[in-house]
């Protein structure tokens, strides 16, 4: 008992859990047994305990408006009060599972894929940082602490990306991960301070009611809401911001799976999410087009894309689309579920394609080819024989991402599809959402599916390679199946067994709340809505999906359609795919290179004129006068006034010294003189 | 010839003797009979007051007091030419100036 409420004290158990193995593994843990993954492989497991009987107390109780709140004082300035707080709900709950799961299949699949890296148990320590970041994130019931938690987030992301610094690559890409994220937080910052100044206090429940009361509105609210809303781009890397998470991949895989799919690029959908009732209808119809473009956008590169971790990581960008869309369209519940199946079996898919390159980088390093990239899909084909665990658990969670019946993802798209399918109905000139949402559908099944036949279909590429390609060990095949078991849509419908139903535990334990804007639509109005749009949505999201899966398979599998003679009929429409739209090369063209050049212009006036002028002038004048001051101090002050006193008493000293002539017979002498001269004067 | 002023001059001339041994002997014990001479100018002046002034026994007592100081001080002083002897082997005094920085 630390605070004599058994949540508060689970969830601060939650919190500082990770935060003590990484101090330990970061400070002692090279001296430790197994460079002190113990310590945080225990550490996480606890975690991971705590967050499921907390779990599990929110189903025992199933109370969908459960909310707990607990908070202590930071900053107390009088009028300007920042207090630290929980706010624990359902929404919270289902999270801490998630991070708490995903991070500690993260920890134990690590400690195969890592074992004898150089920097063991710095990995270790910053998965721990992360850990304790990203539940600070979900903890968090003020905007200031969460803010503090969401940087926190971005420096471990920074340090695992670039967890192998020596590759120039992953440096740049930690960089790059930073800058970008940057550019979101800035937004992010100027919406928690306009939101502060107008309504006065940083906590969500507070700024609800002040949102409610008309304390702010109009277009302030809603540039507000975009600010926000930006810290939620950058984080959840959504278009045009989006650049950072494909480089990101230069990271460990278990990281990729951790971060990088199912925890940190969700905080920025969580954070939506959480501030859904602030976001006025303006900014939520910007977030919708933000998303939904995304989705798109990111699919059509996913296509083209050869490297197995590239084609994940676009596929993450569409799928984190996907949520922001269904937050756009105010069914935010559908975007926490689907944040919450993606975790799944985005996760699974970033270890299944950790596990292969694993394997083919075991068997190239067998070979000692140096030169074959092993995580090129062009190298792979025929694996299905050699890794069936990870072959099976990649196939549900394709299955799952592409959203096939009985599969959690099918459950979760679908509901974002209604949502978005009921909002264009409302509103018949955003039209374009439901297009956006229906065709990264089908061009995500497509993909994934190219992915999976690529890699374990057809007939190896390299024979050699092939041979030397084996399963992954248990501590790797372990995390797969979990979290391929945890794909089935049974895990989420429960305790209903109705496979295409919208009810479950889920839906009727997380239930969105109205927003807090006036004018805008209740949440019952938006969930009549997407359950009008349930069936509808479900058939043609079938549809898009057999439609993406057949072509896949025609393409890959059967090679009935040759993907070369269509690539060259599609000509430029391929060519920007590959290139990923030209988006880094004009970003570098026409952003980075005319800054880099400002800069430049900047730095001469500031070096070449500012600082040899101005700056150096002053100093040159202040040295003179430094110059003039010290002959004046040192020269005629010391010289004459302070050693002349000096000289004088040593001179005296001299002279005075020869009266002390040590014969006491001239002492008396002088005496008697003394005397004689005292009785003189005194008879004058 | 049986005034004070007579007394005064006899014990001036001691003092002055005295004062004059005191200044210019090398000898420490011919130093020490020049402080003898001045102890006794005084006590003839003690006794010389006495006898002209007050007429009472206070001069008296006071130059017996003075003998008796004398003999301790000449006791004393002795003691310290010894050990000037021990020393510094004279006991010319002008050979003895330690005091000198």
């Amino acid at each position: 008992m630390i605070t004599g409420n058994i949540i508060t004290d689970f969830s601060l158990l939650i919190l500082f859990l990770p935060l003590v193995a990484f101090v330990i593994n970061i400070l002692v843990g090279k001296k430790l047994p197994r460079q002190g993954d113990w310590v945080s492989v225990g550490a996480i497991l606890i975690t991971l305990i705590l967050s499921l009987s907390l779990f599990m107390t929110m189903l025992m109780n199933w109370d969908p408006n459960f909310s707990h709140e607990a908070s202590m004082t930071w900053i107390d300035l009088g009028a300007f009060n920042v207090a630290l707080g929980f706010w624990i709900d359902n929404i919270t709950v289902v999270m801490l599972v998630v991070v708490a799961l995903i991070s500690s299949m993260t920890h134990i699949f690590s400690l195969e894929y890592m074992k004898g890296d150089i920097r063991y148990n710095r990995y270790f320590a910053y998965l721990g940082l992360f850990t304790f970041s990203m539940n600070g994130i979900v903890l968090a019931n003020n905007l200031i602490s969460l803010y503090i938690f969401w940087e926190l987030v971005g420096v471990s992301s920074y340090l695992l990306i670039s967890h192998w610094f020596e590759k120039h690559s992953a440096a740049d890409a930690g960089k790059k991960a930073f800058l970008t994220n940057r550019v979101g937080d800035i937004g992010f910052f100027i919406g928690i301070m306009i939101m502060f100044t107008a309504i006065g206090s940083f906590n969500f429940k507070e700024l609800f009611a002040g949102v409610s009361q008309g304390m702010i509105s109009g277009s302030l609210l809603t540039l507000a809401g975009v600010g926000l809303f930006m810290g939620a781009v950058g984080k959840s890397s959504q278009f045009p911001l989006h650049i950072w998470l494909p480089d990101a991949m230069e990271g460990p895989t278990p990281v990729s799976a951790l971060m990088h799919a199912a925890t940190m690029v969700a905080a920025g959908v969580y954070l939506t999410v959480r501030l859904f009732p602030l976001f006025s209808p303006e900014a939520l119809t910007i977030i919708a087009y933000v998303g939904g473009f995304t989705a798109l956008f990111a699919a059509t590169i996913a296509i083209t894309q050869n490297d197995i971790k590239k084609v994940l990581a676009y596929s993450t960008v569409s799928q984190l689309g996907y949520m922001i869309l269904a937050v756009g369209v105010g069914n935010y519940v559908a975007a926490f579920f689907h944040l919450l199946t993606h975790a799944m079996f985005k996760a699974c898919l970033f270890y299944g394609s950790g596990s292969v390159i694993h394997a083919m980088h075991h068997s190239l390093h067998d070979l000692k080819d140096h030169d074959t990239d092993p995580q090129d899909m062009r190298n792979m084909g025929g694996f299905k024989s050699k890794m069936p665990i990870t072959h099976w658990t990649m196939l549900i969670a394709t299955l799952a991402i592409s959203g096939v019946p009985l599969f959690s993802g099918f459950l979760s798209k679908d509901a974002i599809l209604a949502g978005t399918l009921a909002f264009a109905q409302h509103h018949p000139h955003h039209f374009l959402l439901p297009i956006f949402g229906f065709s990264a559908a089908a061009i995500t099944a497509f993909y994934m599916f190219r992915l999976i036949f690529i890699t374990f279909y057809g007939s190896p590429k390299i024979p050699k390679v092939f041979e030397g390609i084996h399963e992954s060990p248990k501590a790797m095949t372990f995390p797969l199946m979990v979290l391929a078991g945890l794909s089935f849509f049974l895990f989420y419908t429960l305790p209903y067994f109705n496979p295409f139903s919208d009810h479950g535990w889920f839906t009727e334990l997380v239930k969105a709340s109205n927003s807090a804007v006036p004018g805008s639509p209740t949440a019952a109005e938006i969930y009549d809505g997407v359950h009008h749009a349930h069936y509808p949505a479900m058939a043609l999201s079938v549809l898009f999906a057999g439609l993406g899966i057949g072509l896949s398979y025609l393409m890959y599998l059967k090679q009935k359609l040759s993907p070369k003679s269509i690539a060259n009929k599609m000509g430029i429409l391929y060519k920007l795919s590959l290139n990923k739209y030209f988006i880094d090369e004009n970003y570098n063209r026409f952003l980075y290179q005319p800054f880099l050049k400002l800069s430049r212009v900047v730095a001469y006036v500031d070096w070449d004129l500012y600082d040899k002028y101005f700056i150096n002038g002053f100093g040159r004048i202040t040295k003179l006068l430094s110059k003039i001051t010290g002959r004046m101090d040192y020269d005629g002050l010391d010289q004459t006034l302070v050693d002349g006193v000096g000289r004088t008493a040593q001179g005296f000293g001299k002279q005075l010294k020869q009266v002390q002539t040590g014969r006491l017979q001239n002492y008396m002498l002088f005496a008697l003189i003394g005397v004689i001269i005292i009785l003189v004067i005194q008879t004058v | 010839m049986d005034n004070l002023t007579n007394y005064l001059l006899v014990s001036a001339v001691l003092f002055t003797l005295g004062l004059y041994g005191v200044v210019t002997r090398r000898n420490g014990v011919a130093v020490l009979m020049g402080v003898e001479l001045i102890l006794n100018a005084a006590n003839v002046n003690f006794l010389a007051f006495a006898r002209f002034g007050g007429n009472n026994m206070a001069g008296h007592v006071y130059a017996l007091f003075v003998i008796v100081l004398a003999a301790a001080e000449a006791a004393v002083a002795l003691a310290i030419i010894i050990n000037i002897f021990n020393n510094f082997n004279t006991i010319n005094i002008d050979d003895v100036s330690e005091l000198k920085q």
